[in-house]
């Protein structure tokens, strides 16, 4: 299998190929449009502020290629929010391929950036097979995206947000697979598997 | 909820772990690869190393070791020691590590904390403050506690986190070694006066010690070294006397 991580300004890319490998797979570290299109699989992460990655991914034309990409795509963390319409960081605009808002929290009473292990709940489609509800996965975030329809796995810091969704061939987390153990493992896996 | 976290502290020189050499069932003790896996399997949130070495081939060795860490430790991972320049934290993140602690280069220059949050972001910059109670209160401590400053403790973690810290590694000197338990007042002061999370360090003797400076100290995560690598605290342990007493842990 054939996975791709797409290579940016704002990617934590060793982190995530790192955690690829732990699972037995190499990954190609790209930010060539046809690469990412003939890949089996591709992974978007992220790490870093929104408008920068954005004009960045506009540069590069990166928007085209992925907004072009028909196979699984996973968005992690940054990723899952560059994916959606707009975020509040910056008031930026996003790639508008997941129809969301990303906002931020409004860190009263609650200390922001939220960071730390946290349980995801109300889980369901392919990417969260074999878990059970309340499973810890690792979170550093300011911003979040709203629940809605394509919401597969709920968590609540103050309010609730979306952990994760699934919206035709996208699928984001919010969390960071490649940092939350074994769980976070098998996730990646079960993407793998898709 | 958010869970409390439970980081175990490892000090590396020239690429080696020093104390806790009496560690049963690994191959090789010295290994801060293979004890950080040992602690991650049981149930570790974090892992923080700091590197001690003295010399520039130590610093280059730690780099290395950064790198092997990151392959193969499947959890979040702060590392510090000797940290003086953005180049230094980049270096280190590029290696893999998560987080970049920094602490006495911040005192001599606030600007460090700026630029490096600006550079990677400040959910990577830990800022680490010793502090020890003196006649006029708290006060910052560098060099590993061996140089005083007249730095007001609550003050300059305010002030680091205004400039873009995204974390408080705070070690109470007074605590530090004692197994007495963490500093309760100072850790509770600090974390209700600032945004971010704050790790409390220095003083853990027993489970009680943890329970209290969650509940008490409402601190955000407790860093321990010796009583972890002697195994005087077993982490899996730990974590089911802590969700005994209704604190949220990762089990």
């Amino acid at each position: 299998m054939k996975v791709a991580i797409v290579k940016y300004n704002a990617g934590n890319t060793a982190s995530v190929a790192n955690a690829l490998a732990r699972v037995g797979v190499e990954p190609l570290i790209t930010d060539d449009a046809e690469l990412l299109r003939s890949a089996d699989k591709v992974i978007f992460p992220g790490v870093g502020e929104a408008s920068t990655a954005m004009a960045y991914l506009r540069e590069r034309r990166l928007d085209e290629a992925i907004a072009s990409l028909r196979q699984p795509v996973l968005g992690v963390c940054l990723g899952m929010q560059l994916l959606c319409s707009s975020s509040e960081e910056n008031e930026t605009e996003c790639l508008g391929l997941l129809p969301y808002e990303v906002r931020r929290f409004p860190g009263v009473g609650l200390k922001v950036p939220h960071m730390g292990w946290n349980q995801v709940t109300d889980l369901r489609g392919p990417l969260f097979d074999g878990f059970a509800d309340g499973e810890f996965v690792y979170f550093v975030h300011s911003y979040f995206v709203e629940v809605g329809d394509h919401t597969t796995a709920l968590c609540r810091y103050g309010e609730r947000f979306a952990a994760a969704l699934s919206y035709g061939n996208f699928h984001a987390v919010q969390f960071h697979t490649e940092k939350s153990g074994k769980v976070g493992e098998r996730i990646l896996e079960n993407f793998l598997n898709l | 909820m958010l869970a409390k976290r439970i980081i175990p502290c490892l000090d590396v020189k020239d690429g080696r772990t020093v104390k806790g050499t009496n560690f049963i069932g690994l191959r090789d003790a010295g290994d801060p690869v293979e004890l950080a896996e040992k602690y991650s399997a049981e149930g570790a949130d974090e892992l923080v190393f700091l590197d001690i070495s003295a010399t520039n081939e130590g610093r280059k060795t730690f780099t290395s070791l950064v790198s092997d860490i990151a392959r193969r430790i499947n959890v979040p991972f702060t590392v510090g020691g000797g940290i003086s320049t953005p180049d230094d934290i980049g270096r280190l993140l590029g290696a893999g590590a998560d987080k970049a602690s920094i602490n006495t280069a911040a005192v001599r220059d606030p600007s460090l904390i700026e630029s490096a949050a600006r550079n990677f972001g400040s959910q990577c910059i830990v800022l680490a403050v010793d502090a020890k109670l003196t006649d006029d209160g708290w006060r910052v401590f560098l060099n590993g506690g061996r140089m005083a400053t007249d730095l007001d403790a609550i003050e300059w973690m305010r002030r680091g986190v205004e400039l873009g810290a995204g974390e408080i590694l705070l070690t109470s000197m007074n605590a530090d070694g004692t197994k007495d338990g963490f500093e309760i007042e100072l850790t509770r002061s600090i974390s209700e006066s600032v945004t971010v999370p704050v790790i409390a360090s220095g003083g853990a003797g027993s489970r009680d010690d943890f329970a209290e400076v969650f509940v008490r100290g409402k601190a955000d995560a407790a860093l321990a070294a010796s009583v972890f690598h002697y195994g005087e605290i077993q982490i899996p342990e730990l974590k089911r006397f802590l969700q005994m007493r209704g604190i949220e842990v990762r089990l």
